[in-house]
């Protein structure tokens, strides 16, 4: 185990496994500076000849990864701010999500898409969004939103040298947690739920960047005797339906905390698997603490105001956890 | 031969593989036409009816190795780049021994093993794809060319200019092949277009060719020029082929229209008659350089029509697609 920040660790894994695999090919824009660090060296160490400082042009930069995927090569697109992701999008909803399937399964698109997503910044509306549902929605593409530096090292691995197009989307401001991060290989498998907390009385089921905030309010939770579990899926597609149905079945009640936008977001999608899987195991109705239908604004009181926090998490959690319900009354 | 040629024998050969590629899709095009006006195709089809000549020449240069992307308009493509006309059929048809199982019909023929990227349902969708097989191609050190097939309605999307511009900083060994029939979709493209697609590229630096797409050696030249300087490291090139399109945008389209028009039909008439038909033009020119009779032309044609009958007797013979599939196919090793 090594001690290293979030956006360390990726760096690492992509230095590593370039080294390792020498058909992997890494572009996208400013990736030379590498603005977010995760690309740092990258460019220095194997040159023009696989790594492409692009002009900005992601409509042609997410074909050119299915093309170059498609052409036999190990494809890593780095698209700054998952804003971008929209900007490209015509690729990845028409051809990424959709070839392999289309041509009955003729070809494999190994390529990962990485992306720092999410607000809390005053970065303004164009900056601050969490596309995950819009890439939840399009089938086709994998969705990982690891939360700490080890499961940074573990997802990345396994997005790259998987076979399948996959969006890494970092939880990455200001550089990301510092973490515990295993030695050598280390590969995280997708669709497997990690319990960052355990308790009894109540699942908090919070996504990436969500993760931190979730954790403060269960050790603010347990000083009001509720003991809450933290489960973090990891990744959204695949999802893991079983780990995170065990959890509710356990504790009886569910809030889920997503960065995303409420309609349609993750936290609702996750809601109605489990108001279907977990019914009956159901002590009180789920809970969603999630970003209001609005885009999100510059000034830093008015963002925080409707960004998900601690506070937020445990008033939804004091909502549907009465006084003799506590573990520790 | 029954008469003395000025062409040798393996001249003779190439011409008549170039005549009989055109055939074939045209004959199968036509039949194609008829079997959805029928109502006998789940899906649409876009026909390549009067364009042969320039998927043919395009991809008479090139290896399986290479990659061509289509547009919605592909079977000509497809069939050019040497797809298995039986297994576009049951495509078509929506059958499980379809070239994509029949997940993909008619916008979206594909067959990687022969470097056909897919046809394409989204206008310009093939174009920043072949600029990333080229960039994919280049970095490997492969001594291979991507060609992006494309027509002037796709010509007008922004991505063309992003992808035209990398493949010139990089020097990409992409060739853009624009097939310019004039129409985009129901538009007449001059109406809605400033200047000439070919300086769009000029002004990117790469050299263009702009040939006769009706004359499958004209087109067959520029390509071969083309692929001569992708491949020896030159980069990438633009060619553009005058073309035109004889069938509507789609083969519905009469049902929809309701009698209104995108064009006259003198106009139509014009690019049907034996002058400007690219293989009636090329029947022409084979039998006055004694390449071939016109009995003999007639008889080929007759072996083709057999083939496509028998196509679309092996498409309405095969078992329905396997509706499970999707679920296996979407991801490599997971199920969706």
């Amino acid at each position: 185990m090594a001690r290293q920040r979030y956006i360390q660790a990726i760096n690492q894994v992509l230095l590593d496994e370039m080294e390792r695999d020498k058909n992997i090919i890494l572009f996208g824009e400013d990736v030379e500076l590498a603005i977010f660090g995760d690309t740092r060296e990258v460019f220095a160490r194997f040159g023009p000849e696989r790594v492409y400082n692009t002009p900005i042009c992601e409509n042609s930069l997410t074909g050119m990864a299915v093309g170059a995927a498609a052409a036999g090569r190990r494809v890593i697109l780095h698209l700054m701010f998952g804003n971008f992701i929209y900007t490209g999008m015509d690729a990845i909803a028409h051809q990424m999500a959709k070839l392999r399937m289309m041509t009955g399964g003729q070809m494999n698109l190994p390529i990962t898409v990485i992306a720092g997503y999410g607000g809390g910044r005053s970065l303004a509306a164009q900056h601050s969004d969490t596309p995950y549902p819009t890439l939840m929605n399009i089938g086709g593409v994998n969705v990982v939103t690891p939360a700490t530096p080890a499961d940074a090292k573990g997802l990345l691995t396994t997005a790259i040298r998987g076979n399948n197009p996959t969006f890494f989307l970092e939880a990455s401001g200001r550089g990301g947690d510092s973490g515990e991060v295993p030695e050598g290989d280390y590969l995280v498998p997708f669709g497997k739920a990690a319990v960052a907390h355990e308790g009894q009385d109540v699942t908090i089921c919070a996504i990436g960047t969500m993760v931190r905030p979730a954790l403060k309010a269960a050790r603010d939770l347990e000083k009001l005797g509720i003991s809450a579990e933290v489960i973090d899926p990891r990744t959204l597609v695949p999802f893991d339906e079983d780990g995170i149905a065990a959890s509710v079945s356990k504790t009886g009640r569910l809030v889920l905390v997503d960065e995303a936008k409420d309609r349609c977001g993750a936290a609702s999608y996750i809601a109605g698997l489990m108001a279907d899987r977990c019914f009956h195991a159901l002590k009180a109705p789920i809970k969603r603490v999630t970003v209001p239908n609005v885009s999100m604004p510059y000034a830093g009181n008015a963002e925080s105001a409707i960004f998900p926090n601690p506070e937020k998490i445990v008033a939804a959690v004091l909502s549907i956890v009465s006084a003799d319900q506590k573990s520790f009354a | 031969m029954s008469q003395l040629s000025n062409v040798d024998e393996a001249k003779r050969a190439e011409w008549m593989e170039l005549y009989e590629r055109m055939l074939l899709i045209r004959r199968a095009e036509e039949r194609l036409g008829k079997e959805a006006q029928a109502g006998n195709l789940p899906g649409g089809v876009h026909l390549y009816i009067g364009q042969e000549a320039s998927g043919v020449g395009v991809c008479s240069v090139l290896e399986d190795t290479d990659f061509i992307t289509s547009t919605h308009r592909g079977h000509g493509h497809f069939l050019a780049k040497g797809g298995d006309l039986k297994a576009m059929f049951a495509e078509l048809w929506g059958k499980r021994t379809g070239i994509c199982k029949g997940m993909g019909g008619s916008m979206h023929v594909a067959d990687v093993s022969k470097g056909i990227l897919g046809a394409n349902g989204i206008v310009g969708g093939g174009i920043a794809i072949a600029a990333g097989a080229a960039m994919g191609i280049k970095v490997a050190g492969e001594k291979k060319v991507a060609v992006c097939l494309f027509g002037d309605g796709a010509a007008n999307q922004g991505v063309l200019m992003e992808s035209l511009n990398m493949s010139a900083v990089w020097s990409f060994p992409v060739i853009w092949v624009l097939e310019n029939n004039g129409l985009s979709e129901f538009t007449i493209t001059r109406k809605v277009t400033a200047g000439e697609f070919t300086d769009r590229a000029r002004a990117v630096g790469l050299p263009t060719i702009t040939v006769d797409g009706n004359d499958v050696l004209a087109v067959q030249a520029a390509m071969k020029e083309a692929v001569d300087r992708a491949k020896s490291g030159g980069g990438s090139t633009f060619i553009e082929t005058l073309t035109y399109r004889i069938r509507g945008h789609l083969e519905a389209e009469d049902a929809f229209l309701g009698g209104y028009s995108y064009r006259t039909q003198d106009e139509i008439d014009v690019w049907k008659a034996p002058d400007k038909d690219p293989i009636l033009r090329f029947a022409a020119r084979l039998i006055q350089e004694g390449a071939a009779t016109a009995e003999e032309l007639e008889e080929l044609d007759a072996q083709v029509i057999g083939q496509v009958d028998e196509a679309v007797r092996y498409a309405l013979d095969s078992e329905d697609a396997d509706p499970e599939l999707v679920f296996d196919i979407t991801f490599s090793g997971q199920r969706a």
